[in-house]
């Protein structure tokens, strides 16, 4: 039996693929650079309460700004 | 003899340097509330924070106390500012409940009385008093606020604009985008994503009516549709919030006549 999620369960793990799906277009050799990142980034608030939705909103927010900003071609590495 | 004259002179200005000394005043301290939250802890919830300032050592805009509270009391008030005489707009807050600039506001003297200071309303904060007001510049891009031409001017030079032509443009040219009107406008309250709001809408007016302007056939097609424009229900909270005295309400009613009248 598959877990149900709520909307904000699914937007932020569609966020996550996200991430990933772009940083899979970055230069190979610097890749686990991106996911590292992404990761520690997911990782940071890993313990916020599920009920605490405002917050999740909020963050979701910055991560699509931070999302857009960095899946432009320009930038090839991360540290 | 001249000695002593000497030394009454220098007595006298002295004295008179006192007399221009500021006597000793009772401090009016007045109570400033100012909303606080910050994106370093994302879990706890925004929340007023309570500044007393006295009034005798401070300017008489909102934006001096601002400042003040900042250099003096709490270094971590986060707030945008620039010209601090109303010409660029940074500092547009809602202050006792009506959005103005800071710097343009007076701050009102009773002191018992305390002043609340929030980020304009419906607005996604930053951090204390600093809006996202990213969505609104995407807006303000799409009206293409700038001259489209086809063909160049008879003496390559310069697109001529007779005086009549130019005063249409009085009113709507003054706009600073300060983004005060289209926060307190409800319809743009619950529409944003769709609703262009009433300064981006000024300003599609003002390139509409440029007699300089020849793509108004294509600014008028992009209006066409239920949400751009005719969210507007002629509230007019724009026209009694802008701090700059523009009408953004009368040039929205405009855009619709002209466009009825097609």
């Amino acid at each position: 039996m598959v877990k149900r999620l709520s909307g904000l369960q699914r937007d932020v793990l569609q966020m996550y693929r996200q991430c990933i799906r772009q940083a899979h277009k970055k230069p190979e050799a610097n890749r686990p650079n991106f996911i590292g990142y992404i990761r520690t980034e997911f990782g940071k608030h890993r313990n916020l309460p599920r009920k605490d939705f405002s917050t999740i909103e909020h963050l979701l927010r910055v991560g699509h700004r931070r999302l857009e900003n960095f899946s432009a071609a320009e930038v090839k590495d991360i540290h | 003899m001249s000695g002593l004259l000497r030394s009454n002179v220098t007595r006298a200005a002295l004295r008179r340097g006192l007399a221009t000394e500021v006597g000793q005043q009772a401090p009016r301290l007045k109570t400033f509330k100012i909303y606080r939250w910050s994106p370093d802890k994302p879990a706890e919830k925004p929340r007023l924070q309570e500044f007393q300032v006295d009034l005798n050592k401070c300017g008489p805009m909102v934006l001096d106390a601002l400042l003040k509270i900042k250099d003096e009391q709490d270094g971590t008030l986060t707030l945008r500012r620039s010209c601090r005489e109303g010409i660029c707009g940074s500092c547009a807050m809602n202050i006792g409940g009506r959005n103005t600039l800071a710097c343009l506001c007076k701050i009102d003297p009773d002191t018992s009385k305390e002043s609340k200071i929030y980020p304009l309303p419906h607005m996604y904060v930053i951090k204390d008093l600093v809006p996202d007001l990213t969505q609104f510049y995407k807006q303000y891009k799409s009206v293409q606020p700038y001259l489209q031409r086809t063909s160049v001017p008879a003496d390559g030079k310069e697109n001529l604009q007779s005086i009549a032509d130019r005063k249409k443009l009085d009113g709507l040219y003054e706009c600073i985008l300060c983004a005060c009107c289209s926060t307190s406008c409800p319809s743009y309250w619950w529409n944003q994503e769709q609703y262009l709001g009433p300064a981006v809408l000024m300003q599609a007016y003002r390139w509409l009516i440029d007699s300089r302007d020849q793509a108004s056939k294509m600014r008028k097609e992009m209006l066409q549709n239920s949400m751009s424009l005719y969210r507007c229900h002629t509230i007019m909270n724009c026209t009694r919030t802008c701090p700059k005295g523009l009408n953004p309400g009368l040039a929205i009613q405009e855009i619709k006549r002209s466009m009825a009248l097609e």
